[in-house]
């Protein structure tokens, strides 16, 4: 092999080698993708039913029940809410009346969730549910549908 | 008086670090000794005026000075000393200190330990230092001043955040930007090299112990961070993908990158434009970590309450370090010329293929990282990325890397023969296929991508044995003791293995914890009990006890083996009542082959409470694995060729020059 065509080679296996990971890198994070959905835009249809997403808002006062190790919560963004099933351990900083982002699935109008997170800072409100509020406030429908992730879902 | 004092001491240091950063890079320029030679009492005075200035913070946060406004906000007067001394890098200000500190060391030590190097280039690679150093403290002066008082003064702070007060809190930090800011050494170095246009092996020599002491704080601090939120967060995980890990994660990726690339610039003169461009990249990465962190566009336990001026300063620096360095790269490199020759199989392919591999991996993050707050950024919308995504990404662009770090250290440089390669390797092959199907069949439950982690493990700690047996055996008869040959073995070359073993050890812990472990919440009443393997847990209610600065419910757990009596743990429940938060305080029994991981959930009716009881197999091998790779780290920048060596060429080389 001459100099040059090992260069060639190395070059050729570097390019496809990293195409390759490309390919790999991008595939996964098109299906991993997670979106975010408001409580509107869920009560209009907009969320997905067989794919995991995002809601946020606030927990409504008095609509936290447990039973065993199983809870349910009603979450809102003060125009429309939508109750939530959970079974596990709660955040620390998870309450009534605060913000809270939960991941899972819609089951018949029920927000399964699989993960409930709430920040670490009792003053703090996770920005997606923040915005869920503010949207919401502003009754602005053109508003509210800029949070959906239409863009990037071609 | 003394923040005041802390405050002028920062201005201060301000003014040197632009003496610094100027006159011995112009004395350089137009070869006047005398300026190059302010580079070094420089470096002193600045290192001494920020640890004054950040004596004085401690001695306000120690004297509970809270008419300052950081100590105000991270302070409490109940809270223990130990944790109001390491409150001084509890918050946002603190920790910019905590940085500036960090760096000026650095700065210090390069200048202390660089007695061999030429005039010219330790006076370059000091100013540029001092560039970074004054951006920072220009930061700091001009939006996140320490030192502001609070009129009127309150009667007490708000303390730290709950979170934060534990033991790993106080070292995570430091060690953390000990190994952010070591990578400013590399940068230096490689920027200082470009203006001087003197790149060559010598460079790199001298670029290597820094580079690895900078990789070894990055990878404590990292397995830190781990190690805490796996007991601290009360959840029991020890890695989430969240962006500001994913921050530290970046540099360490490129920095092992570079660790890789130095080697072979060092050893065959090649890659250099690549070496110098990694350099450059690690560094930016910390900054940019840096900037996702403290600017506010993450939310986190690690985004302090925040200011959009503070982000834009951040970013404005970041364009500025990038950009300048870039393009004095795009301007230099060309220069640099191509290294040695090599063939298509040689340590130098295995080394190239492993840094296109890290800097892939490194790709991955930072788009899963940067994609959802770009488009966020844009009002495209909010989404997420969350783990899925990376653990598909990282088995299959780890599993080649983790395969070549079985063969490269066995390749030779400049062309390797591939059936020796084979012949060497295949005990150390076989070996791990039997050990792998030997483990999965005493555990049992450890699926195809579990087989893949064993089998990789196993393959590095197979040729590491190949190598260690090879460099061991006694060669040309002679009868030399094996302690003898065992010393012979070069530092830097045992030091690499043993850092490899760590990835193996590291391996080995996520393989076994993800295929093995067992999470239960359970909803118990006193004299319950739940059942994992033959470990009974049982319940033995609540009391409540009084901490320093909290209040907790108290739980009682325990464990038998077999009717065998184990360990009886004790979760918490505390409330900080000064800042109104909860927190839940794990409790876990470490041990070698498994750990025992009880926390509470919340109390539920009739006095019972949800318990999160886990059993985490060999989990403890993760920060094992990163505590032998720094080990192995420490091994290979100690190696005393490096000095030697250093010294020996710094005088060719300064002949050279004087000659030319």
């Amino acid at each position: 092999m001459k100099p040059r065509h090992k260069r060639l080679a190395i070059v050729g296996g570097a390019v496809c080698a990293v195409g390759a990971a490309a390919a790999l890198v991008l595939n996964a994070f098109q299906s991993n993708l997670v979106f975010f959905y408001s409580p509107s835009q869920i009560a209009a249809n907009e969320a997905p039913t067989a794919r995991t997403f995002r809601i946020g808002g606030m927990v409504v006062e008095g609509t936290v029940k447990r039973e065993g190790t199983k809870v349910s919560f009603v979450v809102t963004d003060t125009a429309k809410s939508i109750p939530v099933r959970y079974e596990g351990i709660l955040p620390d900083l998870f309450k009534e009346g605060k913000g809270v982002v939960a991941q899972g699935q819609l089951h018949d109008g029920v927000f399964v969730a699989r993960e409930v997170l709430a920040k670490h800072d009792e003053n703090y409100m996770p920005p997606e549910a923040a915005e869920a509020l503010k949207n919401a406030q502003k009754g602005n429908p053109k508003l509210a549908e800029s949070i959906s992730a239409e863009p990037i879902r071609k | 008086m003394i923040p005041e004092l802390g405050h002028l001491l920062l201005w201060l240091a301000l003014g040197v670090s632009a003496v610094l950063g100027t006159m011995p890079l112009v004395g350089a320029a137009r070869n006047r000794t005398d300026w190059m030679a302010l580079a070094r009492p420089s470096a002193a005075i600045l290192f001494a005026l920020v640890a004054l200035s950040f004596v004085c913070l401690a001695l306000a946060f120690v004297g509970k000075d809270f008419s300052v406004l950081y100590v105000a906000t991270n302070s409490n007067s109940s809270l223990p000393t130990h944790y109001r001394f390491a409150a001084v890098w509890g918050g946002h200000e603190g920790s910019m200190l905590l940085w500036t500190l960090m760096l000026a060391f650095w700065t210090v030590a390069v200048a202390r330990f660089s007695a061999h190097l030429p005039d010219k280039v330790i006076a370059r690679i000091l100013a540029v230092m001092g560039w970074l150093s004054f951006g920072f403290l220009l930061f700091m002066l001009a939006t996140s001043n320490p030192f502001d008082r609070l009129v009127p003064t309150p009667a007490d702070g708000r303390d730290l955040n709950p979170l934060l007060q534990d033991p790993g809190m106080v070292i995570h930090p430091p060690m953390l930007y000990m190994g952010y800011v070591g990578l400013s050494v590399a940068f230096s170095f490689a920027v200082a090299a470009l203006i001087g246009g003197n790149l060559d092996a010598t460079w790199a020599r001298w670029t290597r112990p820094w580079t690895t002491a900078a990789w070894i704080f990055l990878t404590l601090g990292i397995a830190l961070g781990s190690g805490w939120a796996y007991y601290e967060l009360g959840w029991g995980g020890w890695w989430f993908w969240d962006p500001v890990e994913n921050a530290s994660f970046m540099p360490w990726l490129v920095a092992t990158a570079l660790i890789h690339s130095l080697a072979v610039t060092e050893k065959r003169n090649s890659f250099k434009s690549w070496t110098v461009l990694l350099a450059i990249l690690a560094f930016s990465l910390s900054l940019l970590g840096t900037f996702l962190v403290r600017s506010g566009v993450l939310s986190s336990v690690h985004a302090f309450a925040t200011d959009p001026r503070r982000g834009l300063f951040i970013l404005a620096f970041l364009v500025v370090v990038i950009g300048a360095s870039l393009t004095l790269y795009a301007w230099r490199a060309p220069s640099v010329g191509l290294g040695a020759r090599f063939a298509l199989l040689s340590r130098e392919t295995l080394l190239l293929s492993n840094n296109v591999l890290l800097l892939v991996a490194c790709g991955a993050v930072l788009l899963g990282t940067l994609y959802p707050l770009a488009l966020d950024a844009l009002g495209m919308g909010k989404i997420s990325v969350g783990p899925p995504y990376f653990d598909t990404v990282f088995v299959p662009l780890l599993t080649p890397l983790v395969f070549l770090m079985g063969i490269g250290p066995l390749a030779r440089w400049k062309e390797t023969e591939l059936p020796d390669l084979a012949s060497r390797l295949k005990w150390a092959a076989g070996a791990a296929v039997v050990a792998t199907v030997a483990t999965m069949w005493l555990r049992g439950g450890i699926g195809v991508v579990g087989a893949v982690g064993l089998l990789m493990a196993f393959w590095i700690i197979g040729s590491i044995a190949t190598d260690f047996v090879d460099r061991l055996r006694p060669v040309g008869g002679l009868r030399t003791g094996l302690w003898h040959r065992a010393r012979l073995i070069p530092r830097s070359i045992a030091g690499m293995q043993i850092a490899h073993l760590g990835v193996a050890v590291f391996i080995l812990g996520v393989t076994l914890v993800k295929t093995g472990e067992v999470e239960r919440d359970v909803r118990m009443q006193v004299g319950d009990t739940t059942t994992i393997g033959d470990l009974v847990f049982s319940f033995g209610g609540v009391r409540d006890v009084q901490g320093p600065n909290y209040r907790a419910a108290r739980g009682t757990v325990t464990v038998t083996d077999k009717g065998r009596p184990v360990v009886t743990l004790h979760p918490e429940k505390r409330h900080y009542p000064a800042t109104q938060s909860t927190m839940t305080e794990a409790d876990i029994d470490v041990g070698l082959t498994r750990d025992l991981y009880v926390s509470l959930g919340e109390a539920v009716d009739g006095g019972a409470w949800i318990v999160r009881v886990y059993v985490k197999p060999f989990v403890d091998w993760i920060w094992g694995g990163c505590l032998v790779m720094a080990l192995g780290g420490l091994l290979a920048a100690s190696d005393r060729r490096y000095r030697a060596k250093v010294r020996r060429t710094a005088e060719a080389s300064t002949s050279v020059a004087s000659a030319a």
